[in-house]
């Protein structure tokens, strides 16, 4: 079990997106168990089963907006539903997010665009859409507020059949550096960095292995999960809480100088 | 302050001043047992005083010191969960073009081989812990690591350095089935004594200050205290699937550059 350190976010509001599945449900609850109030946005309908049984599970602190973080015009319904609400936004985690396997040489177009718009278009709006808010409320809290963009492993180092998915992941990289510089140098409360996880244990995970096993990579989606445990030094993957941890400490008074910065959460596996 | 590390026991080399006291003071508050070396009496036993750890007198490049040091800890509490390779130096550097071969070997055995053995002897003694080789080893590193400077090769050089054995170091463990992680940190200009009292000796110490302060774009320096926060996040089991990493705490001074 993960120690917390409970309360250590009292009074701060935080928005994830993709929110409930993965590692944006991980981040949510450890936000939650710090005391934060959080507001959760995703594709699923308000009142589909999945997203009513997640908060319900989790109580009043947490808050669902539906949403499509491709679409200008659902970053301002969550805009104006954050300040209605809060009128703050202290914690911007941009987890939402797709994959996409394949040759280079056979991929379209279309799905070409997709990748770009759920995993660059989104990060990039939903940056702009909250930046004037965050910019308000980052004088409440040592640190001021912080944006953390989920990255990955992949948005680090190339793999094959993977070019599309390493572009939009290396994009996240470089525009949160880019955007902690330009906060910095203009004196705006607002701390940003990227989370780089390597595997996780996650439904989006699972679905990748076993569009590997259906082309015949793989016997099972286990063997796929043994194989990248036997790559990674420590020998198996993570669980999301893990990569929570790591989104907690950067929502932390605790990372108050750390902007600009690659937070590396992959068992080793860039290091070899 | 949280908890997070009862039931730890720390070690923290060159603990008695800069970040690597305020290591100190941050794992005893949040519970472990810390022992802290260096060679300044006077300064530890303040440390000791407000902290509860334990000093012992050793310099990081004594290898024949380290057996004695860990054989003690291993008596005392009969583990070793975390280990700060912090001790540093840069008195001597220069360019490369004008430092003394002996500067440079000082600086080579404090900065590199004494982080080697360091954790060669953290590695030794956790895989000895009772429930199996377990530990969180960091190593304090710079971004001069990333950005190199003219007039301090050797520093800038054995930081790069360090970087490399914190990830072979990763590695190897993995490869053993040890569970001890290494990892890495790069501090942008910290405002420790040691800076105080450069800035304090300059001509101009205001110009002094202003141009620390603007090395990076957040337009000051960090203080002791936000180090150590990420000391503790790395030696916690918050970051047991964290190792080989290299986390930059620099106000994003190497981020790129500050534009125009």
């Amino acid at each position: 079990m993960i120690a917390q350190d409970n309360g250590r976010l009292s009074g701060r509001v935080a928005l994830v997106t993709g929110g409930l599945r993965g590692i944006g449900l991980a981040t949510v609850e450890r936000y939650l168990a710090e005391s934060a109030s959080v507001v959760i946005s995703d594709l699923d309908a308000a009142d589909s089963p999945a997203a009513a049984a997640v908060i319900e599970r989790l109580g009043p602190a947490a808050s669902y907006i539906a949403a499509n973080v491709t679409e200008e015009g659902d970053w301002k319904r969550a805009s104006d539903w954050v300040r209605d609400r809060h009128g703050k936004l202290h914690i911007l985690v941009n987890n939402a997010g797709t994959d996409l396997t394949g040759a280079v040489e056979s991929i379209s177009l279309a799905d070409w665009r997709k990748i770009m718009a759920i995993n660059v278009d989104g990060v990039f709006l939903g940056t702009r859409e909250f930046v004037p808010l965050m910019a308000e409320s980052g004088g409440d809290f040592r640190g001021g507020a912080s944006i953390i963009n989920v990255s990955s492993i992949m948005g680090l180092v190339g793999y094959a059949e993977t070019s599309a998915y390493n572009a939009s992941k290396g994009a996240v990289r470089l525009f949160t550096k880019a955007i902690a510089i330009e906060f910095a140098t203009k004196k705006m409360p607002i701390r940003a960095n990227s989370i780089h996880p390597g595997f996780v244990l996650t439904p989006l995970l699972h679905s990748g292995f076993q569009r590997w096993v259906d082309k015949g990579f793989a016997e099972t989606s286990q063997d796929l999960i043994d194989t990248m445990a036997g790559t990674t030094p420590i020998g198996r993957l993570a669980d999301p809480a893990e990569i929570a941890g790591a989104a907690y400490f950067l929502a932390s008074e605790d990372s108050s100088y750390m902007t600009g910065s690659e937070v590396v959460v992959d068992g080793g596996w860039t290091a070899q | 302050m949280s908890r997070r590390l009862d039931g730890k026991v720390a070690l923290v080399t060159g603990g008695t001043t800069g970040i690597g006291a305020g290591a100190v003071k941050r794992l005893a508050a949040e519970g472990a047992k810390v022992y802290f070396t260096g060679s300044n009496a006077a300064a530890a036993k303040l440390v000791c005083d407000e902290s509860g750890a334990t000093f012992r007198t050793h310099r990081v490049q004594d290898e024949s010191g380290w057996t004695a040091l860990m054989a003690e800890i291993r008596a005392d509490h009969g583990r070793l969960d975390i280990a700060f390779a912090n001790a540093g130096m840069e008195a001597g550097d220069d360019s490369v073009e004008n430092i003394a071969l002996d500067n440079w070997n000082a600086i080579v055995g404090v900065n590199q081989t004494g982080v080697m053995l360091t954790i060669q002897h953290a590695i030794r003694a956790m895989r000895d812990n009772p429930e199996g080789p377990t530990g969180s080893i960091i190593v304090n590193s710079s971004m001069n690591a990333l950005r190199a400077m003219g007039n301090f090769v050797a520093y800038s050089v054995t930081k790069a350095a360090v970087v490399a054995l914190a990830k072979s170091s990763a590695v190897h463990c993995g490869n053993q089935g040890y569970r001890i992680r290494v990892n890495a940190i790069l501090p942008g200009v910290v405002e420790t004594d040691l800076i105080r009292g450069v800035i304090d000796r300059s001509p101009d110490p205001v110009v002094a200050r202003s141009q620390f302060e603007n090395m990076a774009p957040m337009k000051r320096m960090a203080q002791v205290e936000e180090v150590t926060g990420l000391v503790a996040f790395l030696a916690s089991d918050e970051a047991a699937f964290i190792s080989g990493g290299e986390y930059v705490i620099d106000g994003a001074t190497t981020a790129g550059t500050m534009g125009v």
